[in-house]
């Protein structure tokens, strides 16, 4: 029962560390399926934390943090749609730029306005998003197996866990089953056939590129508001760039997204329980070298170890009508 | 009694910078019937079709569909004015089925589902209707180029087109294939649709046009009667002056044998095997012709022979055996003995697009002494050099400082020819020689290829044109699915029996049905895949 509880225990904070790199997952997605690359997922993150943190810590409502985290990283993205869309720019350059300039804006911001060194307020209260007890969890938790399941596993998560996890549904099915999916897609396989079908490829892409902000503030504003209580120096720690790999371990696919975030969720897991891992392998293994698994399964993902991951034909080019 | 024409374009003039795409151009298309333009390329055809499909917006003069005056300024406006485009690069969604393809943009409402019934249901009337028969739920991927040319007829039918615009619609089809689209627009137009046909190919505009605007340099020369013209003064008109269509040449003096393949055999990268055991001879003083449809192991045959792909036989150049893998197996060794190579896509294996003429003249040959001064080039002496080429060759504009991307496909072409024809090659590779390049150029390259066997030099042609296989070769080798068919002799043989031989029917006397050869050649593009 005890390994029982233990297990639970790992995939509850699985679930809490998949979160913002699903959430980042589906934004690239709905970016990438257009044909728009966005390696500034990191950067949006980033500055979308920053602003819910500094937003609630100063009125109070984690609401209001939220809305302007999204805020933010939709004023992100809407740099990165003009630059690479209206321009016709570099995708790839848009999207390291939008990462400097988010890690170095929220630091400078941050010490400007509160003068922690860099960081927000801690947060507390209405300041942050408090984790939902789902009703009957207290009473079925003496049930066995199922009891511990739903109190420790699936109760007692913030709800933009909940809204994370029904993103996946709602992506596939605005992916495969409308109108808007069918368009988006083909935007990102071939614009010339959506130009010459008398559909806007600008209107398309700028939209996707829009879902991606929504999504990246979301995720943001949960690293900063759920899983901690504040902003801190570069706090989304790559989680950016390894959504971006388990969107290519995904294969552009939402279903596939949730189970490689969850895999990474699992890593980030892992990291923090050493014991569990002494306690299977039966020996001792390095913190830091627990640390490093999610940067290490990055770069084996991004080295093919996945087999060949087509990505949407016409990603990363500007669409220019040809004669 | 007068009806008002289906299309009527008045005084249209575009300008891209100081070029002039279209001067001054009106055209009247009647209800009901097939209008070819020709010309040259970039004489303005495709300028002018973009333009009438609001991709461009005209500087100066108007358009009017059956007799209304129409604003067109985007796709959408075009698509609702009832014009359908068939593009000479098909817009499909690759990874889509064909229904995904032709609702994209036509949808019913917000939700797929519906849309994808309406269109299915539509698509059984429209295949009754002009005998337009495709698998609705086939992914575009997997389907061929002819079947794909449907899709995009269908995705316009889909839209309630009348006006059908078709820009260069045979330049991917067999011979067959482009027979069935023939037979296609005969129909729509029977049922009452009016066609646009853009082509630089006199035979279609002769078979199945009821009148022909010629274009050349961006003006309108001529608008007359299919039937009260020629082929030759249709070609007079489009190149400005007389041109020979027929290959002038005499009989071949062979020599001994240069090129001896023997059980030759050729894997690509996926390990599928693309040459099946391939026997052929090229001798001194002739031309053989490699007929095929593209992607039956012609690219490879000549990427071997070429030096850029391994395999397993024989090879023998003037009795001397070549390496088939390894070190030696490379284009410097194929160079150094005597086989020259103009690759089949110029722009990605005959040149560097960015590269001027002169750099791009001395590839693949740079190690030639005449070219070094010391450890540097002598770019001086290069450019020299390829100045006297492209005067041979009448490279216009003859400057060797112009990036090989500001030149015409035909003058590109003429770059690559000089550098390899004038090595002195015992063997010539040539693929797809003529792939779109003008017909004024097409006669120079043709003559260029007679005169090097003429010389006593032995020539290997590869193209998917058969009419050029018939006018150049001296024997004809047909390629299906990794093996050679057969050999022909031009003078004993026409379109008919080698089509059946590329599609890998050899009893070709006894009749065959259309869909008995698109069977078996949707069976070697599976082998191809």
């Amino acid at each position: 029962m005890d390994a029982y509880l233990t297990i639970l225990q790992l995939l509850d904070s699985t679930v809490r560390l998949a979160t913002p790199l699903l959430l980042a997952c589906l934004a690239g997605l709905y970016s990438e399926r257009a044909g728009i690359f966005d390696i500034g997922l990191e950067g949006k993150m980033l500055a979308a934390a920053f602003f819910s943190a500094a937003v609630a810590a100063v009125t109070g409502s984690v609401w209001v943090g939220l809305l302007a985290g999204i805020a933010a990283s939709l004023v992100l993205s809407a740099i990165h749609g003009i630059a690479s869309i209206t321009f016709r720019g570099n995708q790839l350059i848009s999207g390291v730029a939008i990462n400097f300039l988010a890690a170095g804006l929220t630091v400078l911001v941050a010490q400007a306005w509160f003068r922690q060194g860099g960081r927000t307020p801690s947060l507390f209260g209405k300041g942050r998003f408090e984790p939902i007890t789902l009703p009957f969890a207290e009473s079925l938790q003496s049930v066995p197996i199922i009891g511990p399941l739903y109190y420790e596993l699936i109760s007692g998560h913030s709800i933009l866990v909940y809204l994370a996890f029904a993103a996946v549904p709602f992506t596939w099915w605005l992916l495969f089953r409308t109108r808007f999916g069918l368009r988006l897609r083909a935007v990102g396989e071939n614009p010339a056939a959506v130009d010459t079908a008398g559909v806007s490829v600008v209107g398309l892409r700028f939209a996707a590129v829009g879902i991606c902000g929504v999504l990246c503030g979301i995720a943001g504003a949960y690293l900063s508001t759920a899983l901690q209580a504040g902003f801190v120096k570069d706090m989304s720690a790559g989680r950016g760039f390894i959504a971006l790999a388990a969107l290519i371990f995904a294969k552009w696919r939402p279903w596939h997204a949730l189970y490689a975030t969850l895999l990474f969720g699992l890593f980030g897991a892992l990291e923090t329980r050493p014991d569990v891992i002494e306690a299977v392998i039966g020996m001792k293994v390095q913190g830091q070298l627990l640390s490093a698994l999610p940067y290490i399964m990055t770069v084996i993902i991004l080295a093919g170890f996945v087999g060949k991951a087509i990505p949407p034909r016409a990603g990363g080019e500007p669409y220019v009508k040809e004669r | 009694m007068t009806t008002a024409p289906a299309i009527e374009l008045k005084g249209i003039s575009k300008a891209f910078g100081p070029v002039q795409a279209n001067k001054d151009i009106s055209i009247r298309v009647m209800p009901g019937t097939i209008h070819g333009i020709i010309g040259e390329n970039g004489a303005g055809k495709s300028t002018l079709m973009s333009i009438l499909y609001g991709f461009y917006k005209a500087d100066k003069g108007e358009v009017f569909i059956s007799g209304k005056k129409a604003n067109i300024t985007d796709s959408q406006a075009a698509i609702a004015a009832g014009i359908g485009m068939v593009f000479q690069h098909f817009k499909l969604v690759e990874n889509f089925t064909v229904l995904e393809n032709i609702i994209l943009g036509a949808e019913d409402g917000r939700w797929l589902k519906p849309s994808i019934a309406k269109a299915r249901r539509t698509l059984v009337e429209l295949a009754a209707d002009y005998g337009l028969n495709v698998k609705p739920d086939a992914l575009i991927q997997d389907i061929g180029v002819g079947m794909q040319q449907r899709v995009e007829i269908l995705k316009a039918l889909y839209r309630q087109a009348d006006i059908l615009i078709l820009d260069e619609p045979t330049g991917v089809l067999t011979p067959s294939e482009a027979d069935q689209l023939f037979r296609i627009l005969d129909r729509l137009r029977s049922e009452g649709k009016t066609i646009i046909l853009i082509t630089h190919k006199l035979r279609e505009i002769m078979e199945i046009t009821d009148t022909v605007s010629v274009m050349r340099r961006g003006e309108m020369t001529a608008t007359v009667k299919t039937s009260e013209t020629t082929p030759a003064e249709l070609a007079e008109l489009m190149v400005g002056r007389k041109v020979l269509l027929r290959v002038d040449k005499s009989p071949a003096k062979l020599g001994d044998v240069v090129l001896d393949v023997k059980g030759l055999r050729v894997r690509d990268e996926k390990g599928v095997e693309r040459l099946k055991g391939i026997d052929l001879q090229v001798r001194a003083g002739e031309v053989l012709g490699i007929a095929g449809v593209a992607g039956n192991g012609q690219s490879e045959l000549l990427e071997i022979l070429g030096g850029y792909a391994d395999g397993t036989g024989s090879i023998t150049v003037n009795g001397q055996p070549l390496d088939l893998t390894g070190k030696l197996s490379d284009g410097q060794s194929r160079r150094a003995r005597g086989i020259a190579h103009v690759p089949e896509d110029r722009q990605r294996e005959g040149l560097i697009m960015d590269f001027t003429a002169w750099e791009n003249a001395a590839f693949g040959y740079h190690h030639d002494p005449a070219y070094r001064s010391g450890v540097l080039m002598n770019n001086a002496a290069i450019r020299e050099d390829t100045e006297g080429k492209m005067e041979r060759f009448d490279v216009r504009p003859p400057d060797p400082k112009l990036a090989a991307k500001n030149f015409s496909g035909g003058n590109q072409q003429k770059i690559v020819l000089a550098r390899e024809i004038e090595r002195n090659p015992d063997l010539l590779l040539i693929g797809q020689p003529t792939r779109g390049v003008d017909i004024g150029a097409i006669e120079f390259i043709h003559q260029q290829i007679i005169a090097l066997r003429d010389q006593g030099k032995a020539v290997l042609l590869v193209s998917v044109e058969l009419e050029e296989i018939i006018a150049l070769s001296d024997r004809i080798a047909v390629m299906f699915d990794g093996h050679i068919m057969g050999e022909r002799l031009p003078s004993e043989t026409d379109e008919k029996e080698l089509g059946l031989l590329m599609a890998g029917i050899t009893d070709t006397d006894t009749p065959h049905s259309v869909e008995e050869v698109q069977a078996n050649l949707a069976h070697a593009g599976e082998g191809a895949k």
